[in-house]
């Protein structure tokens, strides 16, 4: 049964990334223009020899299919073409930064499981005043952007108290830390306050559920009830929630990249489409859309596989 | 769940006794709903209510604070702050608007023919739903902008394509229910074409939940225009909008005048704050309503 679930879900999981990849590569023939001015990047026409070259270069002028396939390939390949205005291969451009985008990302998803399930259940289970303010930070935090936070952050910890550098990426583990610390906090806040809150209803849902009112009534201890009966059952939408949120984080990062000055792929992402420099463009965007997928169906499959009541039928 | 219920809700707003009772048992909902009819209210009358034009500049007050002349300060070329948000507004609200509304049509569209044809149609639609939502929306709209070119456009119909899932896969659900009621078949059994009913009953039935989604949507939209225009990729200068302001400010934070970026972000926060409170308030109504 779990394993029919497994094979459909790898299925859809591959149907996705292979319309995604056709969308990403077929953006380069609905663009108005010669597809080979967006391979320069820069927005602006090249001279006819160097247009000559691009269409030889990356086959433009064969059918779509054998191109649109010769271009898969090579990204299988770890080849990913040349970028034209970063003069450099678009690998190389890519594996330079993925260390900080990494760093970047595993921070904030720390910054946000360990905090997010702690505080949630605290205001699951003392109730009352507690539970109220939690309640209102973490609606309040939903709401905050993250491109404000990192704004906010950066005039509070870096510009009045001086605590963190505003820019950079930092080098080594201490350098990162110091650097990455305001971009994985800015990162970290909305999903935090969305994990917190998920957990929170969770456990209080089985706080309220009449097996832990029978266990409590047998009289087993409660920090026992609490962790064989309200934690384990609440484990799941707290894991599934919680690998949403590194899905989220690693869609999310460029724009945090983009306000701390981090030398990252999310950065690159968006600079390199400001430049409209579409090789990287292409190679970035399926990338994160491979990472998003994945991780996306890999919280499926481990939730279905935590929880025997999740309906395997129904989650297609 | 009736276009009945759409009515009562309409009755309830005119009525004045009723819109007072509703104030009494809503208080939070109310404030709400206040919040925004002020924020859409100055946005359309920013040419009458803004001290300055959102874009003139003056060399001799940049950068400067709160005054009698400029109550929230000049930006670092001396533009007016106030009048930047208040017809900042604009397109701040016109765009995320643009794109749940574009989404909700499109959507609510392709869920009821699915619900209703069924077969090979409700696969297809299911499986482009699912292949949009494993998309993150600021992917594919940063990769419109570097087709397409950096601009406001390409950014509202990439969002628009990115939100189809969040309201179509509810409205899908929606529809298949409905379809399945016992007055569709009657109405086929009178002879009513698939084409009548759909247009006259099922979606009108259908419109609270696909409304509640569009709302419930737009807060969404209106954080993912403003970082979009934040990163440079929306909305570009000089044009006064929201997340272009927090970008704009942020060397004026750098050299501690953080009123720009503080200002525009305040107006986001709180105007996003109150769009969801009203979503879930109107979310929990018409649960309560279908129970």
């Amino acid at each position: 049964m779990i394993w029919r679930f497994i094979a459909r879900r790898t299925a859809m999981l591959v149907v996705t990334v292979l319309v995604a990849s056709i969308v990403i590569y077929g953006a380069l023939f609905i663009a108005p223009g010669d597809p080979a001015t967006l391979l320069v990047g820069g927005g602006k026409p090249p001279s006819p020899r160097v247009i000559e070259e691009i269409h030889r270069q990356y086959h433009l002028d064969d059918p779509f299919v054998q191109s649109y396939w010769r271009w898969l390939t090579g990204m299988l390949h770890g080849d990913a073409g040349q970028s034209l205005s970063y003069r450099d291969s678009v690998t190389h451009l890519i594996t330079d930064r993925m260390g900080n985008t990494l760093f970047l990302v595993a921070y904030a998803a720390l910054l946000i499981i360990l905090p997010g399930v702690a505080l949630g259940t605290l205001a699951a289970l003392r109730g009352g005043l507690g539970e109220n303010l939690i309640t209102v930070v973490t609606t309040t935090l939903m709401a905050v952007p993250t491109f404000v936070i990192s704004v906010l952050l950066i005039w509070w910890l870096s510009v009045r108290w001086g605590w963190f550098p505003a820019y950079g990426s930092g080098v080594g583990f201490a350098g990162r830390i110091e650097h990455l610390t305001l971009p994985a906090l800015a990162l970290a806040a909305s999903w935090l306050a969305y994990v917190a809150q998920v957990t929170q209803a969770a456990v209080r849902a089985e706080l309220a559920s009449e097996h832990v009112e029978t266990a409590r009534s047998r009289g087993i201890p409660e920090r026992f009830v609490l962790r064989k009966h309200v934690l384990r059952n609440a484990a799941g939408p707290i894991f599934s929630v919680s690998g949403v949120a590194v899905a989220g984080l690693i869609a999310g990062a460029s724009i945090v990249e983009q306000a701390f000055g981090v030398n990252g792929i999310g950065a690159l992402l968006i600079q390199s489409a400001a430049k409209q420099d579409l090789a990287v463009v292409q190679t970035l965007a399926l990338i994160t859309v491979v990472v998003f997928v994945a991780v996306n169906t890999l919280v499926d499959v481990v939730t279905a596989a935590l929880d025997h009541r999740v309906s395997l039928e129904a989650g297609a | 769940m009736s276009s009945y219920q759409i009515a009562s809700l309409g009755r309830g707003l005119i009525r004045s006794s009723r819109l007072r009772s509703f104030v009494r048992g809503h208080g939070v909902l109310a404030a709400a709903g206040a919040v925004v009819a002020v924020v859409v209210l100055a946005s359309v009358c920013a040419p009458l209510i803004a001290p300055y034009d959102p874009n003139a500049v003056d060399v001799m007050a940049v950068s400067q604070g709160r005054s009698a002349a400029h109550w929230l300060g000049t930006d670092d070329t001396g533009r007016d702050i106030l009048s930047r948000l208040l017809y900042g507004a604009r397109l701040s609200l016109l765009a995320p608007a643009a794109v749940v509304l574009i989404a909700g049509v499109l959507s609510s569209a392709l869920a009821v023919s699915a619900a209703w044809l069924g077969g090979w149609w409700d696969r297809t639609v299911s499986a482009l739903l699912d292949v949009v939502f494993g998309f993150p929306g600021l992917v594919l709209a940063v990769v419109a902008a570097a087709v397409f070119g950096a601009g406001l456009t390409v950014a509202v119909v990439a969002l628009s394509v990115a939100y189809l899932p969040y309201i179509g896969r509810v409205v899908r659900n929606a529809a298949l229910r409905e379809c399945q009621l016992p007055y569709v078949s009657a109405l086929r059994m009178l002879g009513m074409s698939g084409w009548r009913i759909c247009l006259r009953h099922v979606v009108p039935n259908l419109l609270p939940i696909a409304l509640v989604q569009v709302t419930m949507s737009f807060g969404y939209a209106l954080l993912d225009v403003a970082a979009f225009s934040f990163i440079g990729l929306g909305t570009q200068p000089p044009t006064a909008e929201w997340g272009l302001m927090v970008a704009n400010g942020t060397s004026g934070i750098l050299a501690g005048r953080p009123e720009q970026s503080l200002y525009a972000g305040v107006a986001i926060v709180v105007f996003v704050i109150a769009c969801n409170l009203i979503g879930n308030g109107l979310s929990t109504r018409l649960q309560g309503e279908t129970r």
